[in-house]
């Protein structure tokens, strides 16, 4: 490995890369347009939240029934009130309905409320489901404190805002800036690697720099650069979109850098593995879009897998991109560095996996 | 003189095509070696085994000492390249594809002077994608110098190149082989092999047909020197009848043999004496070109053997 020929090797990518008005279309323009389509049309609507079966004990007081209203603006949370026959347990009919998350208002929360007394209303979570009860506990945490702000203040307080993660109000935007973040990674490396791999082989190129002293690694290692600068590129994009136009609350941290480095990695590996499996440019375009286009859709990258049916949740734990975005979640979102260092362990392995293989299959020379 | 490249009973076979068959030379040290041949005769083959791009059937290949194919990478820092048809990343201008070879083989070519070797001056910043043909080939002539190579391998560099260009490209060679590399050569401008190459090799079907220096070729397989001139072939009929020497009648002229140059007046005067018009004549000995038509128009017509000749 030397440095000068990566660099070099990055820096002609880059330029040609960077000439190209459809690709730039691709990787700056197209998120964006990406981010404010699906911003304006589901940021208002529950259209992706979570159900979230809820028992009202209150007998539907108006203080309760306004505090499911407020818990169902959020965007995050459907709050779906269920009547239970009695002598039922509430823990054992959510499991039994295929619920991961439940509510329940306490009898005499309103009253409660108006004195001024503590009161708790009791969150039903699923620890197999961090994410769901992710979003559950966030809306909780942040109308509750938008409640007790009200109450001790005596003002009312419009909206919730707040900068600790903890206990900030998700919205559908806080979703999706990750699940974009994780978009680019995925598709700016597959829908240009595999093809150009392909046309490489066809036009001879590999053979010529199979003539100089570049190896497939600095190749490689080039491409996974210049993928994960432009990941850094549409994370910032995504952020500064997503709190400009949609005031969303997601900030990049630290955390997130490992998922813009591995995810490039990933999938640039992925990339060449379907450019030197395809026989030509054309097959090699169709065999990445199907293995793109799925992973696209189900990986959480437009709407939260904790929103899907309970059999799509299952598929998309097969796809590397819901790790990702997962990680990314729990970074940004819940500030889950446990189970984060966990998703970002899975793609480590997988992307080491496909690398080697990769590599393996990739030949520049004939056999 | 070393041997720079060296090559063994060469054979490679594409399934039933058998592309080389068995052919053994080699090329010293500073040489311009001209490898010539009908399209598909084995050249470019040949090429990319002494490259490294391609593995052979069987047979022994050196080149600088060192094994193309297991040793490539060793190889690859001392030989410059241009294949057969040059391609490369679209966007990119010759400069900087220059600065990108000279990063890759840690030389610091300089741009400007490489692409005024070559002709290229004037697209020094256009991109790839926009250059013509004959361009293409010229920087891909420029990127085989950047890494001053001690072997140069080219495989008709100057196809498609209009004359002034290939007349560039022929300095560019003259100057390669006076800085004391060596030139492996391909093309099919037998008036190019004559004027550059120090050793020429005529393959075709896969087997080498003659080797030599030009002159050598040209002794051993041209025909005698010919007076010709323009005559009906009334002319050829009455000089068969007149003189002791070869005549034959083709596109329009006469061409008759001689053993000697003294020979010309005596065939002159049995011209005049035959009372038929005609004019414009000349002499006319066998070019390398002449000997490559008749030797390879001999062997597919099953007279000759290849590797029988040497
Ligand atoms: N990859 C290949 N697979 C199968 N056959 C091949 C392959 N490459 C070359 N051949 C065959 O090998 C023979 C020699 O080809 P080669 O390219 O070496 O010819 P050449 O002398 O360079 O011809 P040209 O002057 O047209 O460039 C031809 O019959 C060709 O069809
Ligand atoms: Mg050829």
């Amino acid at each position: 490995m030397r440095p000068r020929r990566i660099l070099a090797d990055l820096n002609i990518y880059a330029r040609n890369y960077l000439r190209n008005p459809a690709a730039l279309f691709f990787t700056l323009i197209f998120p964006i347009i990406l981010i404010t389509m699906f911003g304006f049309i589901f940021s208002n609507t529950g259209a992706s939240s979570i159900k979230v079966p809820t028992v009202n004990l209150d007998h539907s007081s108006n203080e309760s029934v306004q505090f499911l209203a407020a818990l169902n603006h959020t965007g995050v949370v459907s709050i779906q009130v269920v009547s239970l026959a009695p002598g039922t347990n509430f823990s054992t009919w959510l499991g039994q309905n295929g619920n991961t998350v439940g509510l329940v208002i306490p009898a005499g929360f309103a009253q409660s409320y108006a004195a001024h007394r503590p009161v708790n209303v009791t969150a039903y979570v699923d620890p197999q489901d961090p994410t769901s009860s992710g979003f559950l506990q966030g809306a909780l945490n942040g109308v509750a404190n938008a409640y007790n702000l009200r109450a001790a203040g005596g003002q009312p307080v419009v909206g919730v805002q707040s900068s600790t993660v903890g206990s900030a109000v998700f919205k559908y935007i806080d979703y999706l800036v990750p699940g974009l973040i994780g978009f680019a990674i995925l598709t700016s490396p597959m829908f240009s690697i595999a093809e150009l791999v392909s046309s490489y082989r066809k036009d001879g190129l590999f053979r010529q720099l199979s003539l100089t002293p570049l190896t497939r690694a600095e190749w490689l290692v080039a491409k996974i650069i210049w993928y994960t600068f432009l990941s850094v590129i549409s994370a910032v994009i995504m952020v500064t979109v997503g709190a400009l136009l949609f005031h969303s609350t997601v900030r990049l941290s630290l955390g997130v850098i490992p998922f813009l480095i591995f995810g490039p990695f990933l999938f640039v590996s992925l990339g060449i593995l379907a450019g030197s499996a395809a026989p030509t440019p054309e097959s090699a375009a169709v065999v990445a879009n199907i293995v793109t286009f799925p992973m696209m859709f189900l990986s959480g990258t437009f709407f939260p897998v904790s929103t899907f049916p309970p059999g799509l949740a299952l598929i998309a734990h097969i796809f590397p991109l819901y790790y990702i975005i997962d990680g990314m979640n729990q970074v940004m979102l819940f500030g889950n560095a446990t189970r984060a260092l966990g998703d970002i362990g899975i793609v480590l392995v997988l992307g080491a996996i496909l690398f080697v293989a990769g590599v393996y299959t990739f030949r520049w020379r004939e056999k | 003189m070393p041997d720079t490249i060296e090559v063994t009973k060469l054979t490679k076979t594409y399934g039933p095509v058998t592309a080389v068959n068995g052919i053994d030379f080699t090329v010293r040290q500073g040489d311009v070696f001209a490898f010539l041949g009908p399209n598909g005769a084995g050249k470019t083959t040949t090429t990319e085994i002494l490259e490294g791009l391609r593995p052979r059937t069987s047979g022994e290949v050196r080149v600088l000492g060192l094994d193309p194919w297991s040793q490539g990478r060793e190889l690859h820092r001392q030989v410059g390249v241009i294949p057969q048809e040059f391609r490369f990343i679209e966007k990119i201008t010759p400069t900087e594809a220059i600065h990108y070879y000279g990063a890759l083989f840690d030389t610091h070519p300089d741009a400007p002077k490489l692409l005024e070797q070559v002709a290229l001056s004037d697209k020094a910043n256009a991109r790839f994608d926009t250059l013509s043909g004959g361009q293409k080939q010229k920087l891909g002539l420029a990127l085989a110098l950047v890494s001053e190579p001690k072997v140069c391998f080219l495989d008709e560099p100057t196809t498609g190149l209009d004359p002034q260009a290939r007349r560039a490209i022929w300095q560019v060679i003259r100057t390669l082989k006076s800085e004391g590399r060596t030139v492996f050569l391909t093309t099919h401008y037998l008036e190019e092999a004559e004027l550059l190459a120090d050793q020429v090799a005529i393959i075709n079907h896969g087997s080498i047909i003659a080797r030599g220096t030009p002159e050598q070729i040209i002794e051993a397989h041209g025909g005698a020197e010919r007076l010709s001139v323009e005559a009906p072939p009334s002319m050829a009929e009455y000089l068969k009848r007149s003189l002791p020497y070869p005549v034959q009648a083709a596109d329009g002229r006469v061409n008759i043999e001689m053993r000697e140059k003294g020979d010309a007046l005596r065939i002159l005067t049995a011209i005049e004496a035959s009372g038929i018009p005609w004019k414009g004549f000349s002499t006319k000995t066998d070019t390398l070109e002449d000997v490559f038509v008749r030797l390879v128009g001999r062997m597919d017509e099953g007279e000759i053997k290849g590797t029988a000749l040497a």
